[in-house]
């Protein structure tokens, strides 16, 4: 469970100074699905940094299942991001270099006490859930723009993490494959329950998202309503 | 993953990782065939070194130049023929035999030498020039022209006489048959015949240098005469280098009564017990002994110009300078180089950091890389470096050596005569020597560790200034928009 109490992220720039985050109260339970929204340069990312311990914030606190992220010390903050917390993307964020199954094998390396063929049974299997078991030793630059952004989210998830935070993970994608990647995303959540943050405009998951925050200025408005049956 | 992840960036990003090898390559390769060639210049120098003084000497002890009294005059040498009257044709010969450079240490300097700490032996040699004239002299005749008559009418005209003479010149040595270890004749093999027998101290026995015997068509069992003396060839010596010390050995008691100089000898040769304390022993034998210049190797070194010296001038200046230089940028570059790679990987490393990857473990990843980026440019270049060395060995271009050259000394007719100011005395009897050498590039195992040395020290500086780069990225790296 997350709680965040008083959450201000401030960015100078030469002397001037921006809150990208703006005193921000938020609890999100486990399992939960929130969806975050807001115009551009609104903070949404920022917020997802703070969530992750990609970052600290300058003020405030990031409780995650009673310890606090704004203060942990960056080695066991390290930590928590390689056990709990799986990211995705908007540019995907593959390495080049490896091909889909050692991406995904990324994520499983800072996990102690994993020898390298359960590894690579893990990688497999992670790929093959989000369809991709024939793509095991393609290299990104031979798979297409929704394949990746699967890859992605393989590598996000192998390691059964507490939290899936993704930004904007259709954002690079065309309109056939935002369906698709939006598609795999929710039906991996019903089936592991992880808690869901993501930062999205596609109106359509909105739609079916009980809880949605909207973040203008740093500032943050939750609103919780019926979904809609879709 | 540390090494798959190691494979496949080097094996994809393989342009990147070869401009970076190849500049640590060229460092290396330079370090190497400059190092190589320096070390050939050595030998080199070593091989005229050695042809002068022989195997083992470490310094020669020769008497200490004196400027020429007032109104001494230089000696000359002065020949005595008499003309013969008409119809005697007659030959006649006159060998002139003199202490090269005229001066001359008494042979007690040796066993004072000898007692001298730091000394492990010394030898007493001498160094004659033999100037051999043979010709004839004819007396002219009187002739009267024809119609004219009557004393006093000094109308005659002397015709027909006149002289033809053959000068031959050539240096000879007398060697201490005793004791053979030091001296010039070491740097000699007997390539027939025999050496001198220890017993042989005062025989008329001669080794002939191979190449002057085949000039006069000599050879073991002809005879050399000398002033009137005859010597039995007992052996041909070739010299190592090429380029003999003398012409003609002799033993040194026949080689003193030739050139009128009993008990005394030009050089001493000189062993240290210790070779690198040459400079003290030096100093020891020229305090305790007045009168004497004390000439090492390094100081006879001094003296060798031409282009050898030059090119040992450049190898060991500009060379050494040059590798510096180029391996110093070539570190800088892969140094920069990787540094700049790791900015184009921000998101790639930041990322990692997000998946949980410790900061150490991606430093060392990119490390790591560098590290094998190094060690393949130090291959590289070990390679190319060993390949410029075998070129220059295989193709080995001739320097010359110029000894004592230039030292003022002049001597005209091919005879040397020490003059004012003529220098130490290794000069004077190194003559005007010009020597051809040919130089290689030997590439010993010290340089080969070297080179590996320098391609670990590029692969860690230029893991260095990469890992650093990457452990200074944040995991919000991996959000930062870039591309
Ligand atoms: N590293 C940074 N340094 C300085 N300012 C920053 C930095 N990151 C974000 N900002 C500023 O903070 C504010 C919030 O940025 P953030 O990226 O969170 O917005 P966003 O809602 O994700 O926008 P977008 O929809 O364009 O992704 C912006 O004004 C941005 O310029
Ligand atoms: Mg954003």
């Amino acid at each position: 469970m997350y709680q965040l109490s008083g959450v201000t992220k401030r960015y100078r720039r030469g002397k001037d100074s921006v809150n990208a985050l703006d005193g921000v109260d938020l609890t999100i339970e486990d399992g939960g699905r929130l969806v975050i929204q807001g115009p551009t340069g609104g903070g949404k990312s920022t917020l997802l940094q703070m969530l992750g311990g990609l970052d600290r914030p300058s003020e405030g606190s990031v409780v995650l299942d009673g310890t606090d992220l704004a203060t942990l010390p960056e080695a066991r903050l390290t930590r928590v991001r390689a056990e709990k917390i799986g990211f995705v993307f908007q540019s995907f964020n593959l390495i080049p270099t490896l091909t889909a199954q050692e991406n995904v094998e990324t994520a499983l390396v800072p996990l102690p006490g994993l020898k390298a063929r359960e590894r690579r049974e893990r990688a497999g299997e992670a790929l093959a859930a989000v369809g991709l078991g024939e793509r095991l030793r393609h290299l990104p630059g031979e798979l297409s723009g929704g394949q990746q952004q699967r890859v992605a989210i393989a590598r996000a998830l192998v390691k059964r993490p507490a939290v899936l935070l993704a930004d904007e993970p259709t954002g690079n994608l065309d309109e056939s494959m935002r369906d698709e990647i939006m598609e795999v995303l929710e039906a991996l959540w019903e089936e592991h329950a992880f808690t869901f943050v993501m930062v999205t405009h596609d109106s359509a998951l909105a739609r079916r998202t009980r809880r949605i925050a909207t973040i203008r200025k740093g500032r943050v408005t939750v609103k919780e309503r019926a979904v809609d049956a879709a | 993953m540390f090494f798959t992840y190691l494979r496949r960036e080097l094996r994809r990003r393989r342009k990147a990782a070869l401009v970076v090898a190849s500049g640590l390559a060229l460092g290396i390769a330079l370090v190497i065939v400059v190092n190589s060639v320096s070390s050939g210049m050595n030998r080199a120098q070593d091989e005229v070194l050695e042809s002068l003084y022989g195997l083992g000497t470490d310094m020669t002890v020769t008497k200490a130049a004196e400027p020429p009294g007032e109104g001494e005059t230089v000696r000359r040498p002065r020949f005595r023929f008499d003309a013969k009257d008409e119809g005697d044709d007659a030959e006649q010969s006159s060998d002139i035999v003199m202490v090269q450079g005229f001066e001359t240490l008494a042979s007690s300097t040796v066993t004072e030498v000898a007692k001298q700490d730091g000394v492990a032996g010394a030898v007493g040699g001498l160094s004659v020039n033999v100037m051999k004239v043979d010709g004839e002299f004819k007396r002219g005749a009187v002739q009267q022209k024809p119609g004219q008559g009557g004393p006093g009418a000094g109308g005659g005209a002397v015709r027909g006489g006149g002289a033809d003479f053959d000068v031959d010149s050539y240096t000879a040595y007398g060697t201490d048959v005793a004791h053979q270890e030091l001296g010039p004749l070491t740097s000699s093999t007997i390539t027939s015949g025999r050496t001198f027998k220890k017993s042989e101290t005062d025989a008329r026995v001669a080794v002939l240098d191979s190449a002057y015997a085949k000039e006069k068509n000599l050879g073991p069992g002809k005879k050399l005469t000398i002033s009137g003396t005859d010597f039995e060839i007992i052996g041909l010596a070739t010299a190592d280098s090429g380029d003999a010390a003398a012409d003609v050995y002799l033993p040194l008691a026949q080689a003193q009564k030739l050139a009128d100089a009993k008990d005394k000898v030009t050089t001493v040769y000189v062993q240290a017990t210790d070779s690198q304390k040459i400079d003290g022993v030096k100093e020891t034998i020229q305090k305790n002994i007045s009168g004497t210049t004390v000439t090492t190797s390094a100081d006879l070194a001094e003296t060798v110009s031409g282009s050898l010296s030059t090119a040992s001038d450049l190898a060991s200046g500009v060379g050494k300078w040059l590798s510096v230089l180029v391996l110093a940028a070539a570190f800088l570059v892969a140094g920069l180089l990787t540094s700049a790679a790791v900015s184009r990987r921000v998101r790639e490393f930041g990322t990692l950091k997000a998946l949980g990857w410790r900061s150490g473990r991606v430093t060392r990843q990119v490390a790591g890389e560098a590290l094998v980026n190094g060690l393949v440019g130090g291959a590289l270049g070990i390679a190319l470096g060993l390949a410029g060395a075998w070129l220059i060995t295989t193709f080995s271009p001739t320097l010359t050596a110029q000894l004592g050259g230039g030292a003022g000394a002049g001597g005209g007719g091919g005879l040397r005569v020490a003059g004012p100011g003529g220098g130490g005395g290794p000069l004077r009897d190194s003559a005007h020597r010009a020597l051809d050498i040919a130089l290689t590039a030997p590439v010993s195992l010290t340089t080969i560790g070297l080179a590996v040395t320098l391609a670990v020290t590029g692969g860690l500086v230029a893991g260095g200034f990469g890992g650093w780069r990457a452990s200074r990225l944040r995991p919000a790296d991996a959000l930062r928009r870039v591309e």
